[in-house]
This record gives structure tokens, sequence and C-alpha cells, in this order.
């Protein structure tokens, strides 16, 4: 009997795979073939009879070449970076305060801001550009970076505030508490004693914050029309996508280097992602 | 000290959101809409697209999520390389759609045409996927499936590894098989976390703009037109931006319809577990 049941495992083994085969297919062939088509030759791009699949004609770098002696593209990575750091950073930060008074301080209507939090969470940005266009104009912000800096965090702090209460509402009230007799302030329990015990939170709202900052591209469209003041987002898929032909090689290789920073960090902080992902959505 | 200033902020992120309702909303730009054919069609488009896409998110974000419960070579690996399109910014992820649509180098078509109709007698095809309605739309779709379904198979996932071992040794020892440990306990248990992903995820399907922007401008005549891409098209395209505005408020009563089933199914959870 055990050997049979062995038999099984092995067989349940092999057919769990072979079901996976294509779901990594249609999940990684794009990415992989973006890739591709950075690194390869025009000759070989738009050659007909050449197989598509892999590089016949050697690896060449000349797509990148293009995108940073031809294009803004390194002014645009500059920019991306500028707006997703300082967006981050203030985001977290008032999400850290919202979030800490939503699970600890009580005054009247608290209820219904968490509420309100949770709302402004799940309205889509689609929703709200053009009122958003109105106040950037008339703050006189349209085609700068601070347009940016100021409305991303309309949807970066609902995140980051949903996803902190999460964090710390399981932090026991009583160590808060003996801090609190032994005469710390509200403030310093929330620097010394919360912040510390809530670090994963905050790493993983950072990510977050960073992410979606990073590939935010409606907001960066309809604020943004000077190409020295552009993201990475906007340049590459509305600046160079434009006119009759397509230079599918430079394109891919923006693509591709338009997403490394958010891949890099998405490797290097796997867990934080994984558990941010189910949390954000699930918890509450 | 911490009140004034967390209040303050709460007010200017929420009053964004309900103060743009009586600077924009006309009723004559809501009247003229609903007799406009490329607004219905709009409408028509959005439904079809959130229906299928979100159908087919759902059902393959579980079977892929039942596959990714099971023992497997490098669980971390694997589930690193799942969610590898839901982290790649989407305007710049749709673009490798955009080349691999392409209506001459489509490398689509050319597998579809090297590995399958050539080999078996059949003449080669020249398909232009994003030229006719219907192609298009399924095009766009695919896309969207392809963005989000690696958060419907990791939130899955998180609901299965939940599940208390227990339960399946009960159902088997009943003499459930595995389609009946599925649908009797599987099914069930999964029931409220797919609930929530689903409504999450009809909601920024419903308002989606980068995919359907990228690959098709809400081409060819106007067969994939969403809310918002109609709504920006109207106001920086057309310049008009009032009728722009109330195109994309057309969302809101979908929303607000999501919104509460969502509270409602919350507010169930929370009763289930006080």
């Amino acid at each position: 009997m055990p050997s049979v049941r062995r038999g099984g495992a092995v067989r349940w083994f092999v057919v769990d795979h072979l079901g996976l085969v294509p779901f990594l297919l249609f999940i990684l062939f794009p990415i992989y073939f973006m890739v591709l088509t950075a690194f390869k030759t025009d000759r070989e791009l738009y050659d007909l009879q050449a197989v598509p699949f892999w590089i016949r004609d050697g690896v060449s770098l000349g797509h990148f070449h293009h995108l940073l002696f031809k294009t803004n593209f390194a002014r645009w990575l500059v920019n991306s970076l500028v707006v997703s750091a300082v967006a981050m950073i203030a985001s977290v930060a008032i999400s850290i305060l919202a979030a800490y008074g939503l699970a600890r301080l009580r005054f009247p209507g608290r209820q219904s801001f968490g509420i309100a939090v949770f709302i402004t969470y799940l309205v889509p940005p689609t929703l709200l550009f053009l009122p958003l266009t109105q106040v950037v104009n008339r703050l006189g912000l349209i085609d700068s970076l601070w347009a940016l800096v100021l409305t991303y965090p309309t949807f970066l702090i609902p995140f980051c505030t949903w996803l902190l209460l999460g964090y710390f509402k399981v932090i026991p009230r009583e160590i808060e508490e003996c801090a609190l007799v032994d005469g710390c302030g509200r403030l310093g329990v929330l620097f010394r004693i919360v912040l510390p015990v809530a670090v994963p939170g905050i790493v993983c709202a950072m990510l977050f914050a960073f992410t979606l900052a990073w590939n935010e591209f409606l907001y960066a469209l309809t604020f943004i029309s000077a190409s020295v003041v552009k993201t990475v987002t906007i340049g590459v898929a509305a600046e160079m996508v434009r006119g009759d032909v397509f230079h599918w090689g430079g394109i891919m290789a923006g693509a591709v280097v338009g997403a490394l920073p958010v891949v890099l960090m998405y490797v290097f902080f796997l867990d934080y992602y994984v558990t941010g992902l189910t949390a954000g959505s699930v918890k509450g | 000290m911490a009140y004034p200033f967390v209040m303050a902020l709460y007010f200017s992120v929420s009053n964004t959101v309900v103060g743009q309702g009586g600077t924009f909303v006309g009723l004559a730009n809501f009247q003229r809409l609903l007799d406009d054919d490329t607004f219905r069609q709009t409408v028509r488009n959005s439904f079809v697209f959130t229906a299928v896409a979100v159908a087919a998110k759902t059902v393959l974000g579980v079977m892929l999520a039942l596959i990714l419960y099971r023992p497997l070579l490098s669980k971390r690996l694997i589930r690193g390389l799942v969610l590898l399109p839901f982290v790649i910014p989407t305007a710049l992820s749709t673009l490798g759609w955009l080349w691999m649509y392409d209506s001459l180098y489509s490398v689509i078509t050319w597998t579809l045409n090297r590995v399958l109709l050539v080999p078996l007698g059949f003449v080669a095809l020249e398909v232009n996927w994003l030229g006719s309605p219907t192609l298009a739309m399924a095009a766009v779709i695919v896309v969207n499936i392809w963005r989000g379904l690696p958060f419907f198979a990791v939130t899955v996932l998180a609901g299965l590894t939940a599940i208390p071992p227990e339960f399946y040794e009960a159902a088997e020892a009943d003499g459930a098989g595995r389609w009946g440990r599925f649908w009797h306990v599987t099914l069930p248990l999964l029931q409220p976390i797919l609930a929530v992903v689903i409504l999450f995820s009809t909601i920024f399907t419903f308002a989606d703009f980068n995919i359907v922007y990228v690959l098709t401008r809400g081409g060819p005549q106007e067969s994939t037109h969403l809310f918002a891409t109609l709504s920006h098209a109207l106001a920086f395209e057309s310049m008009q931006l009032g009728k722009g505005a109330a195109v994309s408020l057309f969302m809101f009563p979908v929303l607000v319809v999501v919104v509460a089933l969502q509270f409602h199914l919350m507010h169930r959870e929370e009763i289930r577990h006080a």
C-alpha cells in the first residue's frame, strides 16, 4: 500500500507542475519577449523569416544607446525617482500619524474617519483626475513635478493608512500604557514603542507607496506635457509611442529599464510585498 | 496636538472626492450623454470588459492558487515570478503587449502560422489583433487578465493556507474525493475572501485606463472605450471638460453599489469573528 501511495504522490507532483506550465508561460512570456526585443538589432526585429523567440544576430545594445542619448529618458528616470521618493516619504509619514490616531485615540467621529479612509482608498484615480486637473491648474502647477508630488498622496495616504492600521491594531495596548505611566508622552510612545514594533508594516507601506507612485500613469499624463518634466511611465508610453513609425526596440528598452527599479526592489523585499498585498486588500 | 493635524489631513483627502460634485455636475451634460451613441457603446463595453475579465481572473486565479498551494519545486521562486505582472508598471508592460499584437510583426500571429497552420497545410493568416472590434476587445481583456491574475492567485492562496487541515481530514474520513473536498470544504471556506477580492477587482477593472489607452485609445470605432478613456478623450482631445467629467461621474453609482456590498461583507465577517 505505501508504495502505491508514494506512486500517487509522484504522479500528482508531475501533474501539478504540468498544470503550472501554461500559467507560467502566459505570465512570463510577455516579459521575456520585451527583454528580448530590447536586445535585438533592428534588422532582426523586422525580418519576418527570423524566429522571434531568441536572438539570432547577436545581442545589441543599440536601443539602450539610443534611449540614453537620443531621448530624455535619463531625465524621466530622475523625475520618477524624485516624485516617487518625495510622495512616498510624505504619504507614509502622514499615514503613520493617521493610522495611529485611528487605532488608538478616541475622538468624536473616529468611526466615520475610518470609513472615510476606506472609501477614499476604494475610489479609483480615474474618477478624480478631471477635478484634480482644475485644482492643479488653479495652483499654477501644470507641467511641474509638484503637481504629482501633491496629487499622488491622494491615493497613497488612504492605502498606506489602511495598511498600517492593520499593523497598529495588533500591537498590545499594555506596552504603550506602561510607557504612558512611566511618563512618556503620546508622541514619545509613538516614536519609541509603536514605530520600532511596526517596522515591517512601515517598510511594507513604503514599498507599496513607492511602487504605486512609480507606476502611476493617468495623473502624470494629464498634468505634464513638457518632455523634460515627464516621468518614466508617460515618457516611454506616451512620448516614445507617438508618430507613425514605432521604434519598437527603443520602446522596449525604455519599458525594461523603466520597470527595473521597482522589479529590483520587489526582488529584495518579496515577502513584504506578499504580506502587503494580502493585508491591504483583505485584512481590516 | 496630533488630532487637528490628522483631522485636517483627512478632510483634505476626502474633500478632493466630495468637492468635485458641485463644481462639475450639470444635469444637462448627463442628459446629453444618455442620447449619445458613443457613450452608450462605452457603457456596454465597460460592462462586458469588467464581467469577462473579472470572471476569468476569478476562475484562473483560483486554479493557479490551488496549484501554488501544492508542494512545488522552489515555491518561493515560482510565487515571485507569478507576481511580476503586478509589480511592473502597467503602462510599460502593456507596451510589450502592443508589440505582441502588432499588425505586421505580431509574435502571436507568427506562432499561430508557423507552429500550427502552415505545418497542417492551412494558409498563413494575417491578423490585425487591434483592428477589429471583437478582437480588440478580446485583446484588451487578455491584458487585463494578465495584469490582475497575480493579485487573485496570491490572495486566494492566502485564503487557502488559512483553512485548517483538519477540515480536509474530516471530509476525507467521510469519504469525500478530490472534487468533493474542493466543492464542500475549499470553496465555501474561500467564499468570504473571494467575495472581497472580486469586489475589489471589479472596482479597479471597471475604472481601468492604462491598458485601453496604451493599446487602442478606445478604438476601433469606439469598440473598446471604457468610462475612464472616453472621459479622458472628451476632456483632452475634444476639449469638452464638462462632458468628460460627467462621463467619469457615471462610474460613481456602480462604485457606490460595490462599496456598499463590500461594507456589508466586512461587517458580516466582523460579526462572525466576534
